[in-house]
């Protein structure tokens, strides 16, 4: 299983932006329960999703200039990109089935 | 989906209720399996510091003492499940457990799923969530620096979260419809004492408004019905619980609000069906409460299951 790889403030561009796969980036900090939740849901969803969409995670308290920067204000947030836009926003805790049904819609 | 065969109980939730479920049934041999559709620690997973469980006079952080919890539940051979349940049927003796990843039969079930916080239902609130509509101020707290926010609710999550959240926002004002704190006198102190905090008594919130993220609250006193309105950057929603058990209203006694009626030894009104911890009628809501639950709930499968 393909584990989500940590992006920051300065590889976004290139890892996120410039990606010609779609991009699921997790919000998350160390502080947040229920981060913990959906970081055990997205990396299962790294292995099924393998090729289709990359898997990445963003620590909001290290890289404030990205969270802050797509109005992050609340934590677990998920962004699917695609070609270098957010075009799914999902807040909070979801179970799998409802998280694929997201991701297939993007695709 | 095959039905995963075999099980004497199935345990479902993941917080201290169904860990401490675990742990005695897996020491008592049953073979058992918990099925969680998250991270396991339930709701203490949201609370910073648990200072009222016994045997941490310092207080424990929620999610070292949920993953403390169950490693000891592993440990002694509980087996781990991430899936969503979503129903139940009874076929004779056997309890089959139906989630999103397929079917499992048991010979006895411990309901000890927990509940959710309710929300508050007025207009704004699904627009502004994740854009200063907050549930967790553990989670969030760090998004409202210097800015003022609001808290709504008297219990004692509410006085959790507005005590979590002075020490990042620039005043925090509890918005309450009784005129009194329904909290415990420990919190009540506190959050009375603290410079940064304001209550808004006998007041409700009426609406959520803002452009981009949230702005203003509309509000109005019950008593005297008059409007105001207050400027703040964030609300945080702490006015209660709800037990998420509409799919075993056909199957098992439930209360009027959604909890599972149980005796004084978590049974419910099905033999074999027993429930532990917030999920349950009169829970206290607390860890030291959900631990007791579970023991016995799971004392009681074992001894339901050996014809005891």
């Amino acid at each position: 299983m393909s584990k989500p790889v940590e992006v920051n403030d300065s590889n976004f561009d290139q890892m996120v932006l410039q990606s010609k796969t779609p991009v699921l980036v997790d919000f998350w900090a160390a502080w947040c329960g229920p981060c913990r939740m959906v970081a055990l849901v997205v990396e299962e969803l790294a292995g099924e999703y393998q090729g289709k969409v990359n898997m990445v995670k963003l620590n909001v308290d290290e890289n404030p200039k990205t969270a802050s920067q797509y109005g992050i204000m609340s934590i677990p947030t998920l962004l699917i990109f695609k070609n270098g836009a957010p075009v799914s926003n999902i807040v909070g805790f979801r179970p799998k089935a409802e998280l694929k049904r997201s991701l297939d819609a993007v695709l | 989906m095959a039905t995963k065969q075999g099980y004497d109980v199935v345990i479902i939730g993941g917080g201290p209720a169904g860990l401490t479920a675990g742990i005695y049934a897996a020491r008592s041999r049953l073979k058992s399996l918990l099925v969680e559709k998250g991270a396991t620690g339930g709701w203490i997973i949201n609370a910073g510091v648990v200072e009222n469980y016994p045997g941490f006079p310092e207080g424990i952080n929620g999610l070292e003492l949920a993953n403390a919890m169950q490693q000891q539940a592993t440990k002694f051979g509980l087996e781990m499940l991430t899936a969503e349940v979503t129903g139940l049927e009874l076929k004779g003796e056997q309890k089959i457990v139906t989630t999103d990843e397929g079917s499992i039969a048991a010979k006895a079930v411990i309901f000890a799923g927990g509940s959710d916080r309710v929300k508050l239902g007025v207009p704004g609130e699904e627009e502004f969530t994740g854009r200063g509509v907050a549930y967790c101020a553990v989670c969030d707290g760090y998004f409202y620096r210097d800015v003022p926010v609001a808290v709504v609710g008297g219990g004692n999550a509410a006085m959790n979260e507005a005590l979590e959240l002075t020490k990042f926002a620039s005043k925090v004002t509890v918005i309450h419809r009784r005129d009194e704190l329904r909290a415990t006198k420990i919190l009540q102190e506190r959050a009375l004492a603290e410079s940064k905090m304001e209550f808004l008594w006998n007041t409700v919130v009426e609406a959520i408004e803002g452009e981009d993220t949230v702005k203003r609250l509309k509000l109005k006193n019950v008593k005297s019905g008059e409007k105001s309105t207050l400027d703040i950057s964030g609300i945080f929603v702490a006015v209660g619980f709800r037990p998420n058990t509409g799919y075993l209203k056909k199957v098992i006694n439930l209360a009027g609000d959604g909890t599972i009626i149980t005796n004084e030894k978590m049974e419910t009104n099905v033999p074999g069906i027993f429930a532990a911890g917030d999920i349950r009628s009169a829970s206290i809501r607390q860890v030291a409460g959900a631990v007791g639950d579970g023991a016995v709930a799971a004392i009681y499968a074992e001894r339901y299951i050996s014809g005891k």
